[in-house]
């Protein structure tokens, strides 16, 4: 435990010392050359859904299937999560009866869809963005306003997970 | 050998301590980052309690008006008038009064302690891309351009989605920007200062729930103690005698006459527009009424009453789109000389995508220190507004409220001012959160910085997401 420790301490200052005299890049860490965003697409009214064009900057990256079928799932996900059907109008009377405090114990319908959408990008970034050198961000951490793809420079970059 | 030992177990224990609390704190040459919550440094102008679980507005003075106006009332009744009632009529009186009581309080908390649906603002990263994507659908002439508007195709209605520029997004429909919460909220319907906060698409339900049951609370008291006083003078044998047995009585009534116009006035409003599925906002300014044209319909309805207000008032509740209690992970301004930007990210961070996301972040801000900047002139202008009287209160607001058009141009003009605080905190957000399991965090970091990916964030303790 100890050792580790004294090595976390190089480490960061090893890291300092090389970041402030040379460039990040010498560190074969991946740079981030652009990020793309993808929009929310408002024609359906409020929903959470989004634009399912596919941006020139990924053209050499991805493919336009793996796209779509990503943008198509997540879209659907959402609608799910604010789909107005039985289960949900019980969920809401049984949560007025109870004054709202059934939420202590049990998790909304739009929050047990938003850990699907999680587990999903995650798995996306798996295996299909990262081997590509991109990165999904959950639109949930930018506000359900874009989905964010990160894209760094192909430089061979190894997943450090 | 003993000493041994216990040498090298406290040798263990010494460095197992060590692990444990190893912030930077314990490295020589870092300074203690105080671990920040995100509301903390939200850019809006709301209040925080209770470690971020409760979120006001700023001016929360009538709301505690409201407060008392409704304990000293029911409490006035409860004492003085339900041992009466309970007595000579029956003791499903107080129960009944105790239940709508209990109803309307936990609702009107339930409406000024949680979040509206602020939509969080946007990032540097996406303002910039926005600014270059409307810069070419301009053609830049190097002049500040006119208001951005999107239109957008909505169940066959055109809608105009406006740019904030102080949150620096395309508004979603329906959204409004507050000017007294300074925040955008989905879904806007009007900023209460009853209530003590905005209503939009979070808390609608809770206030309608608020105004109704207080509706009925507020006839239920005032017809009872009419009721006492009237048995009450029966057996006491004059109005007067009576009314000097229960002086409370009066005030109850006095409290009860004055609000029931109002209150039942503004329930059976909302009534109205739950119904048709509209926002105060969009009814004040007659965005889908008839009269604008002969084609003008209410995109979002859902064609019938029932549907409509099943939506309203049971549809599933969206959760809270800015994270207060999670961590900010940066807040290197203030750690480091900014000798090289990046030696300050290296420093404090340890996840390499985030390094990477840095440089690029640093080389576009400058080295500006950080404003914080209210605009002025939307704070000035509105306390008259919030002043109000008895009569019709929630519905006097919207009015004064300049949320779409009057509040961008007026925001347009500190545009730049406005720039320098998003900046500032948009940064700490964009580091916030850090990705998932995809890449390794370093250890020295204790266990409750890095938040466990996707689960973490709802299960960030006991408390529900209000």
């Amino acid at each position: 435990m100890a050792t580790t420790d004294l090595n976390c301490s190089e480490f960061h200052n090893d890291q300092i010392a090389t970041l402030s005299t040379h460039s990040l890049q010498e560190l074969q860490h991946p740079v981030v050359s652009t990020k793309v965003f993808i929009q929310r697409d408002y024609s359906s009214g409020t929903l959470c859904k989004f634009q399912n064009k596919f941006p020139a900057e990924l053209e050499s990256r991805l493919d336009r299937q793996h796209f779509e079928e990503t943008i198509q799932t997540l879209n659907n996900l959402y609608a799910e999560a604010e789909k107005l059907g039985g289960k949900s109008y019980l969920e809401g009377c049984l949560a007025c009866l109870t004054a709202y405090t059934i939420f202590l114990c049990m998790e909304t319908q739009y929050e047990k869809v938003l850990r699907k959408v999680a587990r999903y990008i995650k798995e996306q970034n798996e295996k299909v963005y990262i081997p590509r050198s991109l990165l999904l961000t959950d639109p949930i951490e930018r506000g359900l306003r874009v989905i964010e793809i990160t894209v760094f420079e192909d430089r061979g970059f190894v997943p450090t997970s | 050998m003993h000493l041994g030992v216990s040498e090298s177990m406290r040798e263990c224990e010494y460095s197992q301590i060590s692990t444990r609390s190893s912030t930077p704190m314990e490295t020589p040459f870092k300074k203690k980052i105080p671990k920040k919550r995100k509301w903390e440094s939200f850019p809006g102008r709301n209040k925080f309690y209770c470690d971020g679980r409760i979120m006001m507005a700023k001016q929360t003075g009538v709301f505690y008006l409201t407060l008392v106006l409704i304990l000293v009332t029911c409490g006035l009744f409860f004492t003085f008038d339900c041992p009466f009632l309970a007595e000579h009529l029956t003791p499903v009186i107080p129960v009944v009064g105790g239940v709508l009581f209990v109803f309307v309080l936990g609702t009107l908390l339930r409406t000024s302690f949680s979040d509206p649906g602020v939509l969080p603002r946007a990032t540097p990263d996406e303002a910039a891309d926005l600014e270059r994507q409307i810069d070419v659908a301009n053609g830049s002439t190097g002049y500040r351009p006119p208001p951005r508007t999107k239109e957008v195709v909505i169940n066959g209605q055109t809608v105009k989605l406006k740019y904030c520029f102080t949150c620096k997004i395309f508004r979603p429909p329906r959204a409004s920007h507050c000017s007294l919460c300074d925040n955008c909220v989905e879904r806007f319907d009007h900023h209460c200062p009853w209530v003590g906060n905005c209503v939009g698409r979070r808390n609608y339900r809770f206030f309608y729930m608020f105004i109704l049951s207080l509706s009925f609370l507020t006839i239920f008291i005032f017809a009872f103690v009419i009721t006492h006083i009237i048995l009450r003078s029966s057996h006491r044998g004059g109005f007067l005698n009576a009314l000097k047995d229960s002086p409370a009585s009066v005030l109850e009534v006095v409290v009860c006459f004055f609000s029931v116009w109002s209150i039942v006035g503004l329930s059976g409003f909302h009534t109205y527009l739950i119904s048709s599925n509209q926002t105060t906002n969009e009814d004040i300014k007659g965005s889908w009424s008839s009269k604008r044209g002969k084609d003008n319909y209410n995109p979002y309805s859902h064609g019938n009453i029932v549907t409509n207000c099943c939506a309203a008032l049971c549809g599933p509740l969206p959760p809270s789109l800015i994270d207060r209690r999670g961590f900010v992970y940066l807040d290197t301004p203030q750690l480091a000389p900014p000798t090289n930007g990046i030696t300050v990210y290296g420093s404090t961070q340890s996840q390499q995508s985030h390094m990477a996301a840095a440089t690029p972040l640093l080389q576009q801000q400058s080295s500006e220190p950080v404003i914080i900047t209210a605009s002025p002139e939307n704070g000035g202008a509105l306390p008259s507004r919030t002043s109000l009287g008895l009569g019709g209160p929630c519905t006097s607001l919207p009015l004064g409220q300049p949320t779409p058009a009057t509040s961008t141009a007026s925001l347009s003009c500190q545009e730049s001012t406005d720039m320098l605080p998003v900046h500032a905190h948009a940064h700490s957000h964009n580091h916030s959160r850090p990705l998932q399991d995809q890449v390794a965090h370093h250890h020295f970091l204790t266990p409750e910085d890095l938040p466990s990916p996707p689960a973490g964030r709802w299960c960030s303790g006991p408390e529900p997401d209000v």
